[in-house]
């Protein structure tokens, strides 16, 4: 894979059809947006080194109450714009006078977006087998922009992992990641997800986090 | 003082030995900051400044919020300690300025519309100043936003060019701009778009030309310098990693 390290303002092609993510044409030629890692393929994407998360629609992700209106959840979603969970999307029909019953101030859920205005008034739901409030497990913060590469292509990446450390994971785009399982598969969850967060930008991730994976459990047995 | 009582130029060399069209040296250091969400720290000759990048995040207070756009802070603060005789702390006249000046510099390469109802702050501390500051601010003030993962047009480089003696220098220093007989800042994106010029002193417009010319060129150079600082860091980066994984295999 073509692969290179670019700067805002960078001349990626001439050809303004391969304008991606993280680029702009300007008189025709594609430029860089961002300061990252430049993916040459037919579309040329830059993936940033950083940046704040900003919510689309249908990202799932992990959120925790922090205020209750009158019908509403505001949820902070590790972003610079607050979710809003209304009573309506709560799986139960419930009263308005009850809200903090169900979800009180702190409470952390699996959440997903189901709509972002252009004044970017965020909205969740949490109509979804999936989705729910998360009441046992631990839940950590990566950087949002490693998100891709720990899901990996398809999927691969997560799935491999789930089945491999024995845990229930759920992956929050936001960059909050919730585990669940046995204390030491955990544990091994929680070190194999952070080489995969610091390795992020590092080529042959998935066999390297398989050869960990074996290494890290033939040490345990 | 009377100017004709120095001489700026010994040998038709400057008095720090630079050539008139010869730039201070200069040190670019990315992501020195931790708790920021970009940082740089920059020195140019005798400046050094630290600038951190907060953001976007949320406006407070509310009522400075835009609906269809990020909005951008820029604070230049000299610490009391950067000059020779203690500078009051706080706030004044020229840093207000200072600030306006180089918020407008940055603010046409940002995508503020990317990020609407939230603000960018930036936070330029000048640690020790030698003329030039707010150029140097200007710099480091673009890598950090960089480092922040904010999307940006371009980058900006600003640099500065002079007049002593009769004769246009480039990056002025402390004596020169002191003593000198103008000073002229620019900001400017690598292909040539200026979004910073400011004059003090006196020029022809011959002169004029001559100077931004000059000044131009420096901004190239300082562009290539910032890119640098950018594109090591992520090697550094890439370094660390590949020591650790040969420490797993033993």
């Amino acid at each position: 894979m073509d692969r290179k390290v670019v700067v805002p303002g960078d001349l990626l092609s001439e050809d303004a059809k391969r304008s991606g993510e993280g680029t702009y044409v300007r008189n025709g030629s594609v430029y860089s947006l961002l300061y990252g890692l430049a993916n040459f393929r037919d579309k040329i994407n830059v993936i940033p080194l950083a940046g704040k998360y900003v919510p689309g629609p249908g990202d799932n992700v992990i959120g925790v109450v922090k205020d209750i209106t009158f019908s509403n959840w505001i949820v902070d979603i590790n972003s610079p714009y607050d979710g809003l969970l209304h009573i309506s999307e709560f799986p139960k029909r419930i009263e308005s006078d009850e809200m903090s019953k169900h979800l009180r101030i702190g409470s952390s859920i699996m959440t997903r977006v189901t709509d972002v205005d252009p004044t970017m008034k965020v909205e969740l739901t949490l109509n979804d087998r999936k989705l729910g409030q998360i009441k046992a497990g631990q839940v950590i913060e990566i950087s949002h922009t490693r998100v891709p590469r720990l899901i990996g292509k398809g999927g691969s990446m997560i799935s491999m992992l789930k089945k491999e450390v024995n845990c229930n994971i759920f992956v929050g785009q936001n960059g909050r990641i919730w585990i669940n399982g046995g204390a030491e598969d955990m544990d091994l969850a929680l070190k194999t997800i952070t080489l995969i967060e610091k390795e992020a930008h590092t080529n042959g991730l998935t066999d390297r986090v398989v050869d960990f994976l074996k290494m890290e459990k033939g040490a345990r047995s | 003082m009377d100017e004709s009582d120095i001489s700026f130029f010994k040998d038709g060399l400057r008095l720090d030995g630079r050539r008139a069209d010869q730039l201070r040296p200069i040190k670019i250091e990315v992501g020195v900051l931790a708790r920021a969400d970009g940082s740089c720290y920059i020195e140019m000759g005798g400046n050094k400044v630290i600038a951190a990048v907060y953001g976007p995040r949320e406006v407070h207070p509310r009522h400075l919020q835009e609906i269809t756009r990020a909005i951008v802070r820029y604070r230049y603060n000299m610490a009391s300690f950067s000059v020779e005789e203690r500078k009051r702390p706080g706030p004044d006249r020229r840093s207000h300025e200072l600030s306006k000046v180089s918020r407008e510099a940055l603010e046409p390469v940002i995508l503020t519309s990317f990020f609407p109802r939230s603000v960018i702050d930036v936070f330029v501390e000048v640690l020790q100043a030698d003329a030039g500051t707010r150029t140097a601010g200007i710099n480091a003030a673009a890598v950090a936003l960089a480092d922040a993962g904010i999307p940006m047009k371009s980058m900006i480089s600003s640099c500065a060019a002079g007049k002593v003696e009769d004769t246009i220098v480039l990056d002025p220093m402390k004596e020169e701009d002191n003593f000198g007989q103008a000073d002229l800042p620019i900001a400017m994106t690598p292909n040539g778009d200026i979004t910073l010029m400011q004059m003090d002193g006196n020029l022809t417009p011959d002169e004029f030309h001559g100077a931004v010319e000059m000044a131009m060129k420096g901004a190239r150079d300082i562009y290539e310098l910032q890119r640098k600082a950018l594109v090591d860091k992520y090697s550094k980066m890439v370094e660390k990693t590949g020591q650790e994984e040969v420490h797993a295999c033993d």
